[in-house]
């Protein structure tokens, strides 16, 4: 039945991610560090207040832009933690999962035609979204030597007049980098220069493991150049509750709700209640939560290293990305060699892009006992490896 | 006052007091050298009272049983309840002692093998003891959580994906 669907669909190569999760699904007793969500469950004065919720008969639609409480909960939220400002009514948009709000702002700003800029390696889905808006993807290649930063000289090499939409995704899900405010000012002039729109995806920020993380919108000039995209579902440990939101000009937002409002009415009820509660109370359980992570991240880089594998530290999220070229063995093949081999399940950089090859992703939202367990497999793999060489 | 390192490490060992001073010293990023120093230093002030395992007796098939009981004591002149309490918390069979606000002064956990067992120590011991008032004995009948650890937590059902982006 192929022929009905759209030529456009047939021609997006699946994800990289995909691939890999179909041959790890045929194999028993995985020890897995591929997933990017947290092993934490949300913390129960959070799924409380949504079976409460139930309880008490809030299974209606909300309002297309989500709850106002939770909307003014936000807006208090921003000012107090990254110093941004977005008036809860016409600047803020809740959405089901921060997978929409990225969506909507690429089919609510792109045209056939425009490029999109987007830091390589990054999240599987800019890409994807961007070209399904009919816009051409133009990868910004960053580098382990710069600690995977992005750099303006490299925007400028991938810049062409035809760009409209830059995409920043920090701290950085594969390779855990951060961008620090030096970082990030030379590319708001670049932004400014060349007249472009930033979606800034800030999923991790509350994850920044070395100072606080500063947000591209709280630049000066830049709040409304800037769609901030965040959501609930790394800090709290909420992915299945599906629920992001997107700040930016009142004029954007308004674009976005247009289309949110025809494709997702408003997302879930339960989950806006529940993530209302994230912020009032649940400030203690995610700074547990990012303590833990911040100990096994310290496990992760000196287990690598001990390894003798570059591995640049990371200062955000939960990921740490080796360099596994010392083994000669390119991404895809060292993680399906090592699922084959040891029962440990990685991500090829690949996955994320080209510039992700060369290294693996691991992720650390695992119990110390199980990191320590992969790290002994992954060692075993990697000695037999280099004696072979 | 607690530093902030100090606060963390305190609670790591808190958590899992089977991490070595090099596992600390990997997940907090501090010196070994000044992870033993601190921790000498808490064992000396007895700070860190105790290393001992969370045992799940129910599990382990042993029979015991345990009871809270609530004790009314008449204060001494001088001395208030802390006479009385350091007198009562020899005892063996005495797991805990609080003071407490309320409707009674003194709250005990006690150990036995038996019922009869606590019966009877509350019946031989601790009522006869001048000051003491009066007593009631609750017995536990189930451990659901106890310092923190559910005893009696489903396991898991719903799984991760293993990969996911
Ligand atoms: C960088 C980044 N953005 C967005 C998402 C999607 O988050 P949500 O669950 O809010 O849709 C992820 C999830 O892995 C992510 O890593």
């Amino acid at each position: 039945m192929n022929r009905y669907l759209a030529a456009h669909v047939v021609s997006l190569p699946p994800s990289g991610i995909r691939k890999f999760f179909d041959l790890v699904a045929t194999m028993k007793d995985v020890i897995s560090l591929g997933v990017g969500e947290p092993d934490f469950v949300t913390p129960w004065t959070v799924c409380e207040s949504g079976i409460y919720s139930l309880e008490q008969g809030q299974t209606m639609y909300t309002s297309n832009a989500g709850l106002f409480e939770l909307r003014e909960e936000l807006s208090y939220h921003l000012k107090k933690t990254l110093d941004l400002s977005y008036d809860p009514n016409e600047e803020i948009l809740i959405t089901a999962g921060a997978s929409e709000a990225v969506d909507l702002v690429m089919r609510a700003v792109l045209e056939p035609g425009d490029v999109v800029l987007v830091p390589d390696p990054s999240y599987v889905s800019y890409a994807p979204c961007a070209i399904l808006a009919g816009a051409t993807v133009q990868f910004v290649p960053t580098h382990a030597k710069e600690e995977f930063r992005l750099r303006v000289e490299d925007l400028e090499q991938a810049y062409s007049p035809k760009a409209k939409l830059l995409v920043l995704s920090y701290p950085n899900n594969p390779t855990g980098a951060i961008m620090r405010r030096e970082d990030l000012l030379p590319i708001a002039d670049f932004v400014e220069k060349h007249d472009l729109l930033v979606l800034a995806d800030d999923i991790y920020s509350d994850l920044t493991f070395e100072g606080t993380h500063v947000s591209f919108a709280s630049l000066p000039g830049m709040h409304d150049r800037t769609l901030f995209v965040s959501g609930f579902s790394k800090s709290y440990a909420m992915t299945g509750w599906r629920i992001g939101y997107v700040a930016g000009h009142a004029d954007l937002i308004s674009g976005l709700t247009k289309i949110h409002q025809f494709t997702m009415l408003c997302a879930p009820i339960m989950g806006q209640i529940a993530s209302l509660e994230a912020l009032r109370s649940a400030s203690e359980a995610k700074q547990k939560m990012i303590d833990a992570y911040n100990r096994r991240r310290r496990i992760m880089v000196r287990g690598f290293r001990q390894m003798g594998l570059e591995c640049f530290e990371p200062l955000g999220a939960f990921y740490v990305f080796p360099d596994i070229t010392k083994t000669k063995l390119s991404s895809e093949e060292f993680a399906e060699a090592l699922l084959k081999e040891e029962n440990v399940a990685v991500v090829p950089g690949t996955a994320f892009g080209p510039s992700g090859e060369g290294h693996i992703r691991c992720s650390y939202a695992y119990s110390t006992d199980q990191l320590k367990e992969a790290l002994k497999r992954i060692t075993r793999f990697v000695e037999s490896r280099l004696s072979k060489l | 006052m607690l530093s902030d390192e100090d606060r963390k490490l305190l609670k790591l060992i808190e958590e899992d007091c089977r991490l070595t001073h090099e596992d600390l010293s990997i997940e907090t990023g501090l010196t070994p050298e000044y992870i033993a120093q601190r921790i000498s230093h808490w064992e000396k002030e007895k700070i860190i009272v105790d290393y001992r395992p969370l045992i799940n007796w129910d599990r382990a098939g042993d029979e015991k049983v345990s009871a809270l009981i609530e004790v009314r004591v008449l204060p001494q002149r001088g001395y208030g309840f802390d006479k009385i309490a350091k007198r009562i918390q020899k005892f063996d069979e005495i797991k805990s002692l609080f003071l407490m606000s309320g409707g009674y002064d003194l709250s005990l956990l006690i150990e036995g093998k038996t019922m009869q067992d606590v019966a009877l120590f509350v019946a031989e011991k601790l009522a006869p003891l001048e000051h003491v008032q009066s007593t009631a004995t609750h017995f536990v009948l189930r451990r659901y959580k106890q310092d923190g650890v559910a005893l009696m937590g489903e396991d898991e059902i719903l799984q991760r994906l293993v990969v996911s982006p």
